[in-house]
């Protein structure tokens, strides 16, 4: 579990990736490492299967049920239907449309926090250390904001007749959170607002640990900044990188709260539904837990999905976990 | 090795998936019954009452302390303990209460609307035999009784009811020289005729997510939301009458009286928040909506009228809003409970909730003598007394409800996303599946 987060410049990290060294293939450790490590890891296996093996468990076993709240008071017989809470899934034009919606307004979120956070990360980097004190304070205040209270405190800020942004902007009467795009865009806004600092500060963090003799050994090279900035500067970094753009795709697929809040629950006639969501419509509003259960599997096996295709795509590209 | 592994643990997680179902509470015991003209269950010790926590409570909360002591004192050995509920986060409370009964409270006050839901989960008693036996319910109103059954059987004794009618600005209106509207039509009229005289006010407040605001419109037109025929329902949302009426609501959220931007997203009580504020000419509301309205700007500036129907001289029959008294089928003292309900809920003490609340009572003596001294209440009154109509009585219409089947269609037809046809045939069609399950 223990990811060299804050420590990617140290002693034999790939600066690049031709000059890495080849791990020797094959076994190395003895028969008795092997014992010790499962002991070390019994703590957070029994957590995993405690807290994530026997609720995933639980939720795909529910998906094969009609499982509503009569069944769950007992007041009705349990019914196995197989796939048929999947096939209603399938079949049921709302899911895919939310699904696409889902995918866009995560990649809009996961594309603007790590832009701007690095953009910010690099600015820190640079500037003096009171501007740099008041632009971590400003991030920090973002990031330590409740999801609710933030959500809140946007919509205040855009409300149609009382809104600040109205009153500067002059579009009195104006409504940020009628039309389908604008009201993600708002919604996508305030989510990189609250997401940025968490990118910020480990870019920082990274762009920190890296030894000035690299950087001063590729200038005297004749490397121009921009080849230093990708050759040498992007390389080194790009461990964070993956971590924060999982972390981003994982948060920012699973959001719930700023769009629930923000957007009343789905927006206008559940134009601004998120898979999150819609789930939760289905299955907590509409008391349908079996087809509920449904988009909660199908969520946790696409997060996987990406995950794992973004991982053999940067493994792809040399780099190792 | 490996593969093989594999295999193994993929059979094993299979059959452990597949051969042990979910975890289900047992709340299918039989009601507790007991021998003729002995009471039912513990006569003693502590009885659980849940009520609903209003927005200003503690006239509520005097006058139930007042049944409690009562009851306190002809039941000695009886400790009464109250709790209200937060009515936003109640499905979660009934449900949890559902799941064990063993923690069950014994009694409840519940929305009509959720008393099919309830009773699929085994919730509440089945008190036909009892309530028909007590003198007073024959002075129940019929069609509020009937929003206590479900298949024939009553689960519970009205304690209020809740209509609606039309709001409407006096100082506006004479302003403009304008007269309360005689039919729907009308009021669609009047309506824009006071957002282009006044183009700051919405002409009547309504919104996409109010439904009970929207179902008068449905009703007057001859259509309803679904049948039943031989315990099938089916939903007639997009038969002709049905469309007629949404159409003739949806097009009152329009850039001409009420703009979609702000209005396709209006419940109920945003409507009425709006109409108080003094934002619109005029609102459906209901009387329960008063004291909201008082509190805002127009107060002493608005008078209420029946909504009017097709024709002149109609009324639009009204939703049969309200809260029930039930006892919980996992109650151990069954008889103690219906008694308790039979105090609270009876003349008395509705008479006492009216004056403490301004909850419409819902036996027709008190509610005729109560119209009588409040010219407040007199639409309201004769909006009931026209006919009043409710929601299908199955648990399908808690899936209906919680996805907002009709709001959405209502919106996508206010927004002009969707046609009316359209916008209803899928409604229809998902109102049929939550139907069919």
């Amino acid at each position: 579990m223990a990811l060299p987060i804050l420590d990617p410049a140290s002693g034999s990290a790939p600066v690049a990736p031709e000059w890495e060294i080849p791990v020797p293939p094959g076994p190395v450790r003895k028969k008795r490492d092997g014992r010790a490590a499962w002991i070390y890891l019994l703590p957070t296996g029994l957590l995993l299967i405690g807290l994530m093996a026997y609720p995933l468990y639980q939720l795909v076993q529910i998906s094969l049920y009609d499982y509503g709240q009569p069944q769950a008071s007992g007041a009705a017989p349990l019914v196995f239907i197989g796939f048929d809470n999947y096939v209603a899934l399938f079949g049921d034009s709302q899911f895919w449309s939310v699904l696409v919606a889902t995918v866009l307004f995560a990649a809009v979120c996961v594309v603007g926090s790590l832009l701007i956070g690095t953009a910010f990360a690099v600015l820190a980097s640079r500037v003096r250390a009171v501007p740099r004190m008041l632009l971590f304070l400003a991030a920090l205040g973002a990031w330590a904001t409740p999801a609710m209270a933030g959500s809140y405190v946007w919509l205040f800020l855009f409300d149609r007749d009382f809104g600040l942004v109205n009153e500067i902007l002059g579009t009195h009467g104006h409504s940020w959170t009628f039309g389908q795009t604008s009201t993600f865009a708002l919604v996508a806004a305030e989510v990189i607002w609250c997401s940025f600092p968490f990118v910020m500060v480990t870019m920082y963090a990274g762009i920190k640990g890296i030894p000035g003799e690299v950087v001063e050994a590729a200038q005297l090279d004749g490397a121009s900044w921009r080849t230093t900035a990708t050759k040498v500067i992007l390389p080194i970094l790009k461990p964070l990188i993956v971590i924060a753009t999982i972390q981003s795709i994982i948060w920012d697929f699973k959001l719930f709260t700023q769009i629930y809040v923000m957007t009343n629950g789905g927006g206008v006639a559940g134009r601004n539904l998120v898979l999150n969501v819609y789930a939760y419509q289905k299955a907590f509003a509409g008391e349908q837990y079996g087809l509920g259960s449904a988009i909660g599997v199908v969520i946790t096996v696409l997060l996987m999905l990406i995950t794992v295709v973004y991982l053999r795509a940067q493994r792809r590209s040399g780099w190792q976990p | 090795m490996m593969r093989i592994k594999g295999v193994l643990l993929a059979a094993a997680l299979g059959a452990l998936v597949v051969g042990c179902g979910p975890p289900q509470a047992n709340n299918n015991q039989p009601q507790q019954s007991g021998t003729a003209g002995q009471p039912v269950g513990d006569m003693t010790g502590e009885l659980k009452v849940w009520l609903f926590q209003e927005a200003s409570n503690a006239p509520k909360e005097a006058t139930i302390a007042e049944t409690k002591k009562e009851f306190e004192a002809v039941h000695p050995g009886v400790t009464v303990t109250l709790e209200y509920l937060p009515v936003d986060g109640r499905a979660n409370r009934f449900n949890g209460a559902f799941n064990d009964k063993n923690s069950s409270p014994d009694v409840a006050e519940f929305g009509n609307t959720d008393l099919a839901g309830y009773t699929a989960s085994n919730g509440f008693a089945d008190l036909t035999a009892d309530l028909a036996a007590w003198p007073d319910s024959k002075d129940l109103i019929p069609s509020v009784l009937d929003t206590a059954k479900v298949q024939g059987k009553t689960y519970g004794i009205p304690w209020y009811t809740g209509t609606r009618a039309l709001y409407y600005r006096t100082d506006v209106f004479q302003e403009l020289g304008l007269q309360p509207p005689k039919t729907l039509a009308e009021l669609g009229d009047t309506a824009r005729r006071i957002h282009a005289a006044k183009p700051d006010l919405y002409g009547i407040a309504v919104g996409g997510k109010y439904l009970y605001g929207a179902l008068p419109f449905v009703w007057a037109n001859g259509g309803d939301v679904a049948k039943q025929d031989g315990g099938k329902w089916t939903s007639t949302i997009n038969s002709q009458p049905a469309k007629d009426g949404l159409k003739q609501f949806a097009d009152l959220i329009k850039d001409d009286n009420c703009p979609p931007s702000a209005c396709a997203q209006f419940t109920g009580t945003q409507s009425v928040a709006a109409f108080a504020g003094g934002k619109a000419g005029m609102t459906i509301g209901g009387d329960f909506n008063r004291k909201a309205v008082d509190a805002g700007t127009v107060k002493g500036n608005y008078s209420v009228v029946p909504l009017p129907g097709i024709q002149a001289g109609k009324i639009a029959p009204a939703f049969a809003g309200g809260n029930l008294l039930g006892v919980f089928r996992a109650s151990k003292k069954y008889t103690l409970s219906l008694e308790f309900i039979k105090l609270l809920g009876g003349k008395k003490y509705q008479q006492k909730m009216y004056t403490a609340m301004g909850n419409l009572p819902t036996f027709k003596d008190v509610q005729a003598q109560i119209a009588g001294s409040d010219k407040f209440l007199e639409p309201f009154v004769q909006t009931a007394q026209a006919g009043t109509k409710f929601v299908p009585t199955t648990p399908a219409w808690t899936k209906i409800d919680a996805q907002a089947l009709i709001p959405t269609a209502i919106q996508q037809v206010a927004t002009g996303g969707q046609s009316i046809d359209a916008a209803t045939n899928a409604a229809a069609s998902e109102m049929n599946k939550a139907f069919g399950s």
